[in-house]
């Protein structure tokens, strides 16, 4: 028997799930788990004969193929040339509102997190963008974020094709609800309930009683996170990798 | 014409006071030359960020180079946030543009077409846009339903950045990193370390052409062989992890910092 499923693998498999159908999706800088499950849907959708997916690793040399440098990443989107992109965010809040910037007031934050990347642009014009914030908790998951990096609705006379897809945490997924602007909790984690989530999220969402657990990776599945998506992530994420359980 | 310099004499070459366009980290990032403009007491800097910043310029605020920081993000990756930076921010102690990554091109765009604002999409309800007096939102002028931000021009005096290779003419192989050429071609200046100088020109195999700056945009030269380290070089080397652990744990504090700069000097 191999070690159990931990917690990182349930979430790359997740990942790997709601990216299910893409051909392209990109993966920005500091994010080894969403590259993790983009590269595992590859991974599986070679093993299962399924279409081929394009994998855009921002910062990695042999899972990017741009020739344009960093700005054809948004030229791609801009033309619809990319399904699926991950933003992180140091508070969501309810309205699919994203904050990269810090807590507090601006432009003097008490807590400044790096800033707001591409995701001012990339959230307006990629189909799926999935919210990923491992920690769940009632600091991350906001009433009002303080700062808008990213807004989650946009009204009629802005271009805008993309937004949020889900949102998941290290507890739970949510999807979300473009035309109610609003949040739905899909299922709980193993080892959490809908009480766990309702207590720890600071926003109101749909179907709070959830009783739905997120399913776990198969073995096959996970012995290939452990293997070659493990030896795909050292390039750009050697600490991550390195910390990951090994294959056997 | 394009200067061959010594690395000290090209950290003289750069005023302060000026618009200073640097590149990310891992990409081509001259965190060497950054070292000599510290050591030499840089002061008043405009740093714009294309499109994001990392340890060269964190370094450069908690030296207390940098009077405004125009930036999509600061980080160390791997690392975790950028000490400095979060410390200036809370201190009031630069005067902040917050931006997003492809606005930042879009700028550099506008400065290397020579137009005066570049239209882009999104970013319309975020609080980017609020607190950036150089950024608008307009109607489309050929459909007046649509409203659209434009950007003004982002013009650095001096673009400064780590490359491969050089050529004895003043050409320079950025590769797959057209980033870097945007950045070069919107400053008034480039200024460019590098690994090697080769007797042959790069613009004679048509295969590495296309990836090449030319000697036009390039007005000084400085070999510095390892000038991308701690953070590395886009296909040439990795960042160098535990060192760039080293500074983000030093740098926690003014002291830590201070000392970490002193320790590091005859390295740079």
């Amino acid at each position: 028997m191999s070690e159990p499923c931990t917690s990182r693998e349930l979430m790359i498999y997740t990942i790997s799930r709601l990216l299910k159908g893409v051909r392209h999706v990109a993966v920005g800088q500091s994010s080894p788990m969403p590259a993790a499950g983009a590269m595992l849907l590859r991974a599986l959708n070679e093993r299962d004969g399924l279409e081929r997916v394009q994998v855009s690793i921002l910062g990695s040399v042999k899972h990017n193929s741009f020739t344009g440098g960093a700005e054809e990443l948004f030229d791609c989107a801009a033309q619809g040339r990319l399904d699926a992109f991950f933003l992180g965010g140091g508070q969501i809040d309810g309205q699919g509102n994203v904050n990269l910037v810090g807590t507090g007031d601006y432009p003097n934050n008490p807590v400044r997190w790096p800033g707001s990347f591409g995701s001012a642009y990339l959230y307006f014009l990629v189909p799926r963008v999935i919210l990923f914030r491992e920690e769940h908790s009632l600091r991350s998951l906001v009433e009002r974020v303080d700062f808008v990096s990213a807004p989650g609705v946009t009204d009629e006379t802005v271009y805008r094709r993309g937004g949020p897809h889900a949102l998941l945490t290290n507890a739970a997924l949510f999807s979300f609800k473009r035309e109610a602007g609003r949040f739905r909790l899909e299922s709980t984690h193993p080892g959490y309930d809908w009480r766990d989530i309702r207590g720890t999220t600071g926003f109101v969402y749909d179907n709070e009683q959830c009783e739905v657990t997120t399913p776990s990776p198969d073995e096959a599945t996970l012995a290939l996170i452990r293997g070659r998506i493990r030896e795909e992530l050292r390039e750009c994420y050697p600490q991550f990798a390195g910390n990951m359980p090994g294959p056997g | 014409m394009t200067d061959f310099v010594t690395p000290q004499k090209m950290a003289e070459m750069i005023p302060s006071g000026c618009k200073l366009g640097l590149a990310p980290d891992d990409y081509a990032a001259a965190p060497g030359l950054v070292r000599m403009l510290i050591d030499r007491g840089i002061r008043d800097l405009h740093v714009v960020c294309a499109p994001i910043g990392g340890m060269q310029v964190d370094m450069l605020i908690g030296a207390g180079a940098v009077a405004t920081l125009e930036t999509s993000a600061v980080s160390l990756g791997e690392a975790g946030g950028a000490p400095c930076f979060s410390r200036a921010v809370r201190d009031g102690s630069i005067r902040l543009r917050d931006a997003t990554c492809p606005a930042v091109f879009a700028g550099l765009t506008a400065a290397e077409k020579g137009v005066p604002f570049m239209p882009i999409r999104g970013i319309i309800g975020s609080d980017v846009l609020k607190r950036r007096d150089d950024w608008k939102v307009v109607s489309n002028p050929f459909d007046d339903g649509e409203k659209i931000v434009v950007v003004s021009a982002i013009q650095p005096d001096i673009a400064l950045f780590h490359a491969p290779e050089a050529d004895r003419f003043g050409n320079v192989r950025l590769g797959r990193r057209r980033e870097v050429m945007l950045l070069a071609h919107a400053s008034k200046q480039a200024f460019v370390t590098v690994e090697r100088i080769s007797e042959v020109s790069l613009l004679e195999d048509e295969k590495m052409a296309a990836g090449v700056l030319p000697a036009i945009y390039v007005s000084a030269v400085a070999q510095l062989k390892n000038g991308g380290w701690p953070t590395g070089l886009y296909a040439e080397y990795p960042r160098d992890g535990q060192e760039v652990e080293k500074y983000a744990r030093a740098a926690r504090s003014p002291e830590g910092f201070q000392a970490y700069i002193r320790g590091s000097r005859s390295a740079a």
